[in-house]
């Protein structure tokens, strides 16, 4: 049980190039820490820092109440499980279990103890004398964890665990893990570029971006109270949309619509060149379902309808400028394109209620809830705005 | 024998991921500890001893007085570079061309067989590592008595189909290469058919499978398919089997000791160094085999290595 | 030409119909399978032939005695042990077998050792020009060997190696092209490794030495089997050193002893003898080929296909 602090925490590579920049992060004793971002944001160097497989360069790691910069990843007290997971193939479930406590010196029997019930804990029991090659996907991501909760360590850091398993499994180990988690309550720092992970794993999410930290929070703030472009298009499935917005005297002009923000917001708007504006999936209703009185409206052609069950999720695109901005180029690029449509146009993502009588190809009216949009500024990705209140008016 | 192939020489690069490397500093230090027995001994057996034979090489000792030596510059090069060198230098490219070709030729036949048959391929492999293991002073040993005059196999059976009768195989110019070249195809054609095996087996089925059904017959699948995919593999081979043919020594030196027109480079070197007792007309020599077996390998290296090179990053 | 395309399987018996089917389909192009089938075995026993009838003649011969050995027939008419009895009464080539024994076994042991250490290091870790570093070991497997004899000859004379008992003087100089062999095998081997298992073991509390011995030895088996057997190998073999470093039969390994190979008994032609103590020292090679195979083979092809 510890508490882990990176303070100031830098990786420079020989190149000069830095891996991860001045990362400061406090993680709580017993917490569940996820470190999200897309591939090479830093996040699997900041985990093998904390683990000592890779040398910190500036700043500093404490683990409980020692200084661990300078010592090996078996005197940190943590343990680690690998995307791979790393089973050792020449040894049995059980001595991979078994591997650190035997290296330890821990007397037979206790060893032979903790991995029984580390078995029983995973229900691994039937398994213990198989080798690695002889389990199946999800087995040895138990053992996996069976290796790491036999330690009792003071923190198990998890460098994308689920990601060798099939859908389904992913979903269901997920839940096993937080369960665990919660059942042995031991610090877990947890790395993933699933951001559906991140969301539903997580006390607090640790989003980063090309090496820095952007913002840290737990699910929910970090999906209202986004700080910056990044943050907001990276959390959340379906994506946020983001649509150009412009300031013309007291109302701004969105592709499909005009609003009139509060003077404050206003105010700020004016100071920035180009505005992009935010609206989650599920801000955009069909006009006239329960909760939208008073949402400004608008009329649009559907292009798709998919119907969820649970929900309808509709796309339509409006005309305006293509948005443009860096970070949200990063997270596009990241999930392999730009799944933008063509300049001059904007696609949008809107949930419907389940009951949506909206058609593929026909106009509907739709309405967009004034409250909860987001602002941004596209050349830094900084939010504006935060806490300024919106009135809008058709 | 084996021998290395330059393959490895380029280290591929290694994912981004870890680039920083874990260990960085401690690293070098480990590193240098672990290569360090390594690096001695190479250097004491081998960077050294050449370094001497170059200065063995330019100077000249007395037979008669042990120790009694005079600094004599290029005098052993230019003594050296005259009748016997060009000989020995031709048969040892004579050697190397033709043991070489026949040895692809033949090790291709043999790897296609292999890799055609479903039955028998473990017995096989293990049939075609029996000349390989075969130690090579045993191979001369064996070659010589099937061409022994009257007794050996091959002299009894030529002259009932009347080829070459009359002729003391290892005792006339021509016939002793012929004999030496077999000697060497036998043992090492194996080792060809093995590595061009590996080759044929990396080559996916169904590549074969896309040019049946483009109506390819079998040998227009084994010119357009199998030969060209097959290069990366033949070309490590060759550079294998050429370095090793040009440095060959132990079995001329049991089979024939370098008569009739077998005499190589390396074998030419120990005689002086050995039987002549010239030490610095040997060293020179051996200097000079040294130096075109390194020429050839750099060649090789310029003019294939860009293959192996990127053979090597996978 | 392939194991698939060869028209109609073992299957096809079972199914007559689809056998006639493939026949009728493939008449205007493919050979007839049975064609294929004496081809392959065709091919099969020339490379059988080819490759066993040396050692066939040579176990012939050694079998050869008296009137036998000057006919020269194709099989021994009297077969008789008796060569083999000369050679193993033959102090000097029991001399040879004992050195032999002893130098390629503290060859492969001393080259695994060494070798391995340095194997690793140029597998994992990072350190400025390891690629002209491996370039460097690699070619001097390229050196020919006579360029070091004379050398070795002179510095083994004067420290007192040259014509050791038990070959001991011929152990460091067979490392010269062992080593380069051995790096060149455990070094791919240990590239296969996943890194990802070394760090688990550090994680696990595992000193970089116990990683190296608990989790990457382990792991290498297979690649230290490989490179054991084609260091004992060369090392059984080598010639050149064995015969410019020593002198007696003290010293003596088994090539040099055959290529000095005169017969114990005087005056009668050593053809006999000389073939039992190749036959004798062919045995344990061919042996370990056969229980073997797989691992040398993956050995001797390592490298050449993939990089």
């Amino acid at each position: 049980m510890a508490q882990i602090v990176l303070d100031g925490v830098t990786k420079r590579y020989p190149d000069g190039t830095e891996g991860v920049r001045n990362m400061s992060l406090t993680i709580e004793d017993g917490e569940f820490m996820i470190l999200v971002g897309p591939s090479g944001c830093g996040k699997s160097t900041a985990l093998r820092m904390i683990a000592g497989l890779e040398e910190i360069t500036d700043g500093e790691l404490v683990i409980g109440d020692r200084i661990v910069n300078d010592l090996d990843p078996g005197e940190r007290d943590i343990a680690m499980v690998f995307q791979s997971y790393a089973l050792y193939p020449h040894m049995t479930v059980r001595d991979n279990m078994g591997f650190s406590l035997k290296l330890a010196k821990v007397p037979k029997e206790e060893i032979a103890q903790r991995v029984e019930e580390a078995a029983r804990i995973l229900g691994l029991e039937d398994h213990l004398e198989r080798k690695p090659a002889n389990l199946s996907g999800g087995q040895r991501q138990r053992v996996a964890m069976g290796r790491a909760i036999v330690r009792k360590p003071a923190a198990f850091l998890m460098d994308e665990p689920l990601s060798n398993l099939d859908a389904k499994l992913r979903v269901q180990t997920r839940a096993e893990l937080s369960r665990l988690q919660a059942r042995l309550g031991t610090t877990t720092v947890y790395v993933t570029h699933d951001q559906t992970e991140a969301m539903t794993l997580g006390d607090r999410v640790a989003v980063m971006r090309a090496g820095e930290l952007q913002q840290v929070g737990t699910p929910m703030e970090l999906y209202n109270e986004p700080t910056n472009l990044f943050v907001a298009g990276f959390i959340g499935s379906p994506s946020m949309n983001f649509l150009p917005a412009k300031v013309e005297g007291d109302h701004v002009h969105l592709p499909m619509l005009d609003m009139t923000p509060t003077p404050e917001l206003l105010e700020e708007l004016r100071r920035i060149d180009r505005v992009i504006v935010g609206v989650r999936p599920e801000q955009i209703e069909e006009a006239g379902a329960p909760g939208t009185k008073g949402w400004p409206t608008f009329d649009v052609e559907i292009d798709l309808v998919e119907p969820m069950g649970a929900e309808t999720v509709a796309y339509f695109t409006v005309a305006g400028e293509e948005v443009h901005a860096g970070q949200l180029a990063e997270i596009s690029r990241d999930r392999g394109g730009d799944n933008r449509i063509s300049a001059g146009e904007n696609q949008v993502v809107a949930r419907l209620e389940s009951d949506s009588t909206v058609q593929r190809r026909s106009v509907a009216k739709l309405a967009l809830d004034p409250d909860k949009l987001l602002w941004f500024d596209a050349d830094t990705g900084a939010r504006v705005g935060i806490g300024a209140a919106l009135a809008a008016s058709v | 024998m084996t021998s290395i192939t330059p393959t490895q020489a380029t280290v591929p690069p290694r994912p981004k991921r870890s680039g920083g490397g874990s260990f960085g500093r401690s690293d070098r230090r480990l590193a240098g500890i672990l290569l360090s027995p390594a690096l001695a001994l190479i250097a004491l057996v081998a960077a050294y001893p050449i370094f001497y034979a170059i200065w063995l090489s330019l100077n000249e000792y007395s037979v008669r007085v042990p120790g009694l030596q005079r600094f004599a510059g290029a005098d052993n090069y230019r003594e050296a570079i005259g009748p016997s060198f060009w000989d020995a230098f031709g048969n040892t490219m004579l050697f190397t061309g033709v043991s070489v070709a026949l040895e692809l030729v033949i090790g291709l036949a043999m790897a296609v067989a292999m890799h055609s048959a479903f039955k028998g391929r473990g017995l096989l492999r293990a049939t075609v590592l029996v000349p390989w293991a075969t130690i090579t002073a045993v191979t001369a040993i064996t070659w010589r008595s099937i061409f022994e005059p009257g007794l050996g196999f091959a002299p009894q059976v030529l002259e009932k189909i009347g080829i070459a009768e009359d002729v003391i195989w290892l005792g006339e110019n021509g016939y002793a290469m012929a004999v030496l070249i077999l000697a060497d195809v036998w043992k090492t054609a194996p080792f060809m058919a093995l590595l061009l095996l590996a080759g044929l087996q990396v080559i996916p089925e169904d590549v074969y499978e896309a040019a049946k059904v483009d109506g390819a017959t079998t040998w227009q699948r084994f010119l357009r398919i199998t030969i060209p995919l097959l290069i990366p593999a033949i070309l490590v081979a060759l550079i294998f089997r050429t370095l090793d043919a040009l440095r060959i020594f132990d079995l001329p030196k049991v089979l024939t000791d370098g008569s009739n027109g077998t005499n190589v480079l390396s074998l030419l070197a120990y005689q002086e160094l050995t039987d002549n007792r010239l030490i610095g007309l040997g060293a020179a020599l051996s200097v000079l085999t040294f130096v075109i077996v390194m020429v050839v390998s750099f060649l090789y290296i310029r003019f294939v290595g860009g293959n192996i090179k990127t053979l090597a990053e996978d | 030409m392939t194991a698939t395309s060869a028209g109609s399987g073992p299957g096809a018996i079972a199914r007559p119909s689809s056998a006639a089917r493939t026949r009728a389909r493939s008449r205007r192009k493919a050979t007839p399978s049975w064609v294929k089938s004496v081809l392959m075995w065709t091919s099969i026993a020339a490379i059988v032939l080819f490759c066993l009838f040396p050692i066939y003649w040579i176990v012939n011969t050694s079998l050869k005695a008296g009137a036998d050995l000057s006919r020269g027939a194709l099989w021994p008419d009297n077969p008789t042990l008796r060569n083999y009895r000369s050679v193993l009464n033959d102090g000097d080539f029991l001399l040879a077998l004992r050195n032999s024994a002893i130098v390629a076994t503290t060859t492969t042991v001393l080259s695994l050792f060494v070798g391995s250490f340095a194997a690793y290091a140029l597998a994992r870790l990072r350190f400025p020009r390891k690629a002209l570093l491996l370039g460097i070991v690699l070619s001097i497997s390229t050196f020919p060997v006579i360029a070091i004899a004379a050398p070795l000859f002179k510095l083994w004379t004067d420290i007192g190696l040259y014509d050791a008992e038990y070959g001991l003087g011929l152990i460091i100089p067979n490392l010269v092209f062992t080593l380069p062999l051995t790096i060149f095998i455990l070094t791919s081997f240990f590239r296969e490794i996943p890194r990802e298992l070394e760090e688990a073991a550090l994680v696990d509390g595992a000193t970089r030495v116990q990683s190296f011995t608990k989790v990457v030895l382990p792991l290498a088996a297979p690649g230290l089997v490989t490179a054991a057997l084609l260091v004992f190998f060369a090392a059984w073999n080598e010639f050149l050193f064995a015969i410019t470093l020593t002198s007696t039969p003290e010293a003596r390994t088994v090539p040099a002893a055959i290529a000095f190979f005169t017969g114990s008994v005087k005056f009668e032609a050593p053809l006999g003898t000389i073939s039992a103590a190749s036959v004798i020292v062919m045995v344990p090679l061919v042996v370990l080929v056969l229980v073997f195979q797989k691992r040398i083979v993956a050995g001797l092809t390592a490298g050449a296909v993939k990089g």
